[in-house]
């Protein structure tokens, strides 16, 4: 691309804002009530958090999997594409964490986690509580209408902080595979937000931002 | 067509008038080119357009743009919208309808608005090749007029001059074949002029499309004159700036001396600041509203701005 210094982040914006959160209002009343279901996958996955047993990892890998498959086929791949040509590589790149998680928690079973009394641990909790009640109540709050809520599995946002907040509960070093893409994904998805002028676009580079320099932190403290 | 004097009688008065005699000419030779429409067919204000350089076919001077808006993905109801954008742009004489495989489901959308509207017979086709590699330009182009749902394209034109030393010699073969009838090259926001440039000095384009308002002239300089001087027909894009020009405007009343140009609203005081210019063919707003598009439209009837007049809306705008 010649003269790139010459381009904005609202020459790559394909939509409009409009078509953006109608985008959601479609899907969820194309997927109903499959929403209940991650949700209920999210909060599954807390629980096994606050009350560990046998295979915590892998369950817990496992549903952060199935999540990131089914967001990279039912919204990339079927809705989002239909607005946005990048939207199938968007569907690749979710597809690749879910794998990242098979392969790391599930068949690896490399998976553990913190103790409930660690710093990181409750910011962990704190951050996918955030994704799984808080962030869902954004859209709505700042006038969208409920039928435009993200939900947690089912939605790319919540489904990407929820992912941060549980790495950050991790024991030891988490691979930097499985952060990399969520990681990525709060950053494109501000830009996206904010290109369209959305009071909310702080949201999700703010929870990648506070996720990576908590993580950062505790790596260091445990060497 | 010699093309260094493609607009024929036009251009060979332009010679010999002043600019306001060059406009008035090309005005009272569109009016009677084209039939008055419905909307607003008054004989004291005659319904613009202006004759493609390379064929003497007449254009009207307000196309519709598909950028942004048109992409609403499978909304129906977002869909019936366009459709009904689409009507009303026809129904008032507009023409041209330009898309790109670059704005995600817009062509699909367009389609669908045709198909709705029973394949209206008098739209001009107006589309682009968007792929870097050369090979696939043809099966991009078929794949974009299954999308349309047109037997041809009216023009084809390399989107942001992506790979253009490839598309070029396809489009032009294509053209002599009759797969398409007039080919350019876009560019948009002033960017690589030089090399549009040069292209336009080396090869028989019929179009370009390029970005051009009020506030955003760089191309006066010394793309719009050649273009005049190379009997190329010029597209300008994104008119109102995606909507941030127009919308600042509004916030402020329109002059009083704007009725002498007969703009009723800033949507046709933008336009016809652009349109008036002589070496522009016409411009392509893109909406999602029926009563904007009818605004659009509205540019397209009654005088046009002189060039004393065009400094003082380029002046007064700038000043807002």
């Amino acid at each position: 691309m010649s003269e790139w210094w010459t381009y904005t982040l609202s020459d790559f914006l394909l939509f409009s804002p409009r078509t953006y959160h109608r985008l959601f209002e479609l899907y969820n009343a194309d997927i109903w009530p499959a929403q209940i279901v991650t949700l209920a996958l999210g909060v599954a996955a807390l629980g096994l958090l606050r009350y560990p047993r046998a295979g915590q990892g892998r369950i817990v890998a496992a549903i952060l999997a199935g999540c990131w498959l089914w967001v990279a086929w039912a919204f990339h791949w079927r809705n989002y594409a239909t607005i946005n040509w990048a939207a199938i590589y968007f569907a690749g790149a979710f597809v690749l964490e879910a794998l990242f998680f098979i392969v790391i928690g599930v068949v690896r079973s490399a998976l553990a986690f913190e103790s409930p009394s660690a710093a990181p641990y409750r910011i962990g909790c704190a951050v996918i509580l955030f994704a799984l009640i808080v962030q869902p109540l954004v859209g709505p709050l700042l006038g969208r209408g409920w039928t435009q809520v993200e939900v947690f599995g089912a939605a790319p946002d919540p489904t990407a902080v929820a992912t941060l907040g549980l790495l950050l509960t991790a024991r030891g070093r988490t691979s930097w595979m499985l952060w990399t893409i969520p990681v990525l994904w709060c950053v494109l998805s501000g830009a996206v937000l904010w290109t369209m002028e959305s009071p909310d676009a702080f949201v999700m580079p703010a929870a990648a931002l506070l996720a990576v320099a908590i993580g950062w932190s505790a790596k260091h403290r445990t060497g | 067509m010699d093309r260094s004097n493609p607009s024929g009688v036009v251009g060979s008065r332009a010679t010999r008038c002043d600019r306001r005699g060059f406009l008035r000419a090309l005005t009272a030779l569109s009016a009677g080119t084209l039939g008055l429409p419905s909307l607003g067919a008054d004989p004291a204000k005659p319904f613009l357009s202006r004759p493609i350089p390379s064929s003497g076919e007449a254009l009207p001077i307000v196309g519709l743009g598909s950028w942004i808006t048109f992409n609403v993905g499978n909304d129906r109801v977002a869909r019936d919208a366009c459709a009904e954008v689409m009507r009303n742009f026809l129904d008032t004489g507009g023409r041209m309808i330009d898309s790109s495989p670059m704005y995600g489901s817009s062509q699909e959308v367009i389609g669908y608005g045709l198909a709705k509207l029973g394949g209206p017979p008098r739209f001009f086709s107006a589309d682009k090749v968007w792929i870097s590699s050369g090979a696939s330009g043809r099966a991009q182009i078929a794949k974009s007029r299954e999308r349309w749902n047109v037997s041809r394209f009216d023009l084809v034109a390399v989107h942001n001059l992506l790979s253009w030393q490839e598309h070029l010699p396809t489009l032009f073969a294509m053209k002599s074949a009759g797969e398409v009838r007039y080919v350019g090259v876009t560019t948009s926001e002033g960017r690589r002029h030089e090399e549009i440039e040069t292209i336009m000095r080396r090869h028989p384009l019929d179009f370009i499309q390029v970005s051009y308002s009020a506030v955003e002239r760089d191309v006066e300089a010394r793309i719009l004159p050649l273009a005049r001087d190379r009997g190329i027909a010029v597209v300008i894009n994104r008119p109102f700036r995606e909507g941030a020009l127009i919308r600042a405007m509004k916030r402020h009343p329109l002059p009083s001396w704007a009725s002498e140009a007969d703009c009723a609203n800033w949507a046709e005081f933008l336009l016809k600041f652009i349109v008036s210019h002589p070496a522009v063919t016409c411009a392509i707003p893109a909406t999602t509203r029926v009563d904007h598009v009818r605004e659009n439209m509205g540019a397209c009837y009654g005088r046009l701005p002189d060039e004393p007049m065009r400094r003082r809306m380029s002046a007064y705008v700038e000043q807002m």
